[in-house]
């Protein structure tokens, strides 16, 4: 059974406050995980990691510079769900 | 056929009875090499967990820093150079194509004629070796096996290169390996993703070099999050291999010496391990850089010459890195 978006949202807000220590508030679609959240390049893997055991998807990794915003994130693991 | 060949007489049980180690001189700060890479010291702790990096001077080679480490385990195992019947020694950073720096080694400490051969498993030499020094051992083919990985990686280092340059050392640990009467090295879980050869890689082959000599010096780079990514969260199931093959458990392991890749990858490898709180982990990234085949046992005669670790201990060893290769195995430290 798919995820919805806003479920992926929130699965990935956990995982990048787990990696983090920020709120799951403060994961929001149009936040950048660079500029906006301060992840870096092995943190981000990590996150990608989480995500693809969560949600069953597979984001390979010359995908994961693709993904700019958390918005970004979610709508490539809801058409990977596909 | 009327004869019967007699076969090497198997020994039960082998172990490591002796740890040495050398590395380079020179003592170089981030702040050393931070210009080139506008980066920062700030910048290189957080992402690498490394302080300093251990480099050797332009007048030591590879066989130097091996005969330092390799006189040192000698004495720590408490044998004469003539008591080795084989040297392997683990680098990628050696000059010549031929003839080995095994040879030369073994001559140059004293075990001339013992059997000699150098490999080639990068980061994961050292484990690589000391699973064949067992394998020789037990088999009866060897007595006494000196394993040395030795590595200057300075040699191959672009100062503006962002990847992996800035991690590097130079350095050789070396190993005694020998028959016990009892179980000291576990089965060694080993492989190799030749399909991942271009992750850490050298930037040109040497005939490109001599087609193109405008190509320059060739030197190391990697791709980092990916390797990052496949060293935490994946390399880590071999290493609970190698547990369950010596039929141990987390809850049993003293020591865990991880490949000196990066700070951040050794972290993350003790959590995937759930590894329990007490265990000693090996940290020598910090002070001496990532020293590729030379960094486990590095790390391990700093535990132990520090007092961090113990003769007897058990510990959980794994390197991994260019091929990509790995290789695991649980050992008890002389």
């Amino acid at each position: 059974m798919a995820h919805t978006d806003q479920e992926i949202l929130e699965g990935l807000a956990e995982i990048v406050a787990e990696e983090t220590g920020l709120p799951t508030d403060a994961v929001v679609p149009e936040k950048s995980f660079t500029d906006d959240l301060d992840i870096d390049s092995l943190s981000m893997m990590t996150i990608v990691t989480h995500a693809e055991d969560k949600f069953g998807v597979r984001i390979p990794d010359e995908e994961v510079k693709n993904l700019t915003t958390v918005g970004d994130a979610v709508s490539y693991i809801a058409g990977a769900q596909a | 056929m009327t004869v019967q060949l007699k076969q090497a007489e198997p020994v039960a049980f082998s172990r490591i009875l002796g740890i040495g180690a050398e590395r380079g001189e020179n003592v170089v700060t981030n702040d050393d090499i931070a210009g080139p890479i506008d980066s920062s010291d700030e910048w290189i702790r957080q992402r690498t967990g490394i302080v300093t990096r251990r480099r050797a001077g332009a007048d030591r080679d590879v066989i130097d820093l091996a005969e330092a480490a390799s006189l040192k385990a000698l004495a720590a195992a408490g044998l004469t150079p003539d008591q080795i019947d084989t040297v392997i020694v683990s680098t990628v950073t050696y000059f010549a194509q031929t003839p080995s720096a095994a040879a030369i080694l073994a001559d140059r400490i004293g075990a001339n004629p013992a059997a000699s051969f150098d490999i080639s498993a990068a980061c994961a030499g050292y484990c690589y070796a000391i699973g064949q020094a067992d394998a020789l051992v037990r088999s009866g083919t060897a007595r006494h096996v000196l394993v040395v990985g030795a590595e200057k990686l300075s040699d191959f280092i672009d100062p503006t290169d962002r990847s992996i340059s800035f991690l590097l050392g130079d350095g050789a640990g070396a190993a005694v390996v020998g028959p016990s009467d009892t179980p000291g090295i576990g089965p060694t879980v080993w492989g190799s993703d030749g399909s991942k050869a271009t992750t850490i890689r050298q930037t040109h082959a040497w005939s490109q070099l001599r087609e193109d000599p405008s190509l320059g010096w060739p030197t190391l780079r990697q791709d980092g999050p990916t390797v990052f990514k496949w060293a935490s969260f994946q390399v880590g199931k071999f290493a609970q291999e190698a547990m369950d093959a010596a039929g141990v458990g987390p809850q049993d392991i003293d020591v865990f010496v991880p490949h000196q890749a990066n700070m951040r990858i050794i972290d993350q490898m003790v959590k995937q391990l759930k590894l329990p709180e007490d265990v000693v982990v090996g940290r020598d990234i910090a002070d001496t850089g990532n020293t590729s085949a030379a960094s486990v046992p590095l790390a391990i005669e700093r535990l132990l010459a520090e007092g961090q670790a113990k003769s007897g201990d058990v510990a959980l060893q794994i390197g991994f890195g260019a091929g990509l290769v790995y290789a695991a195995q649980v050992v008890v430290l002389p």
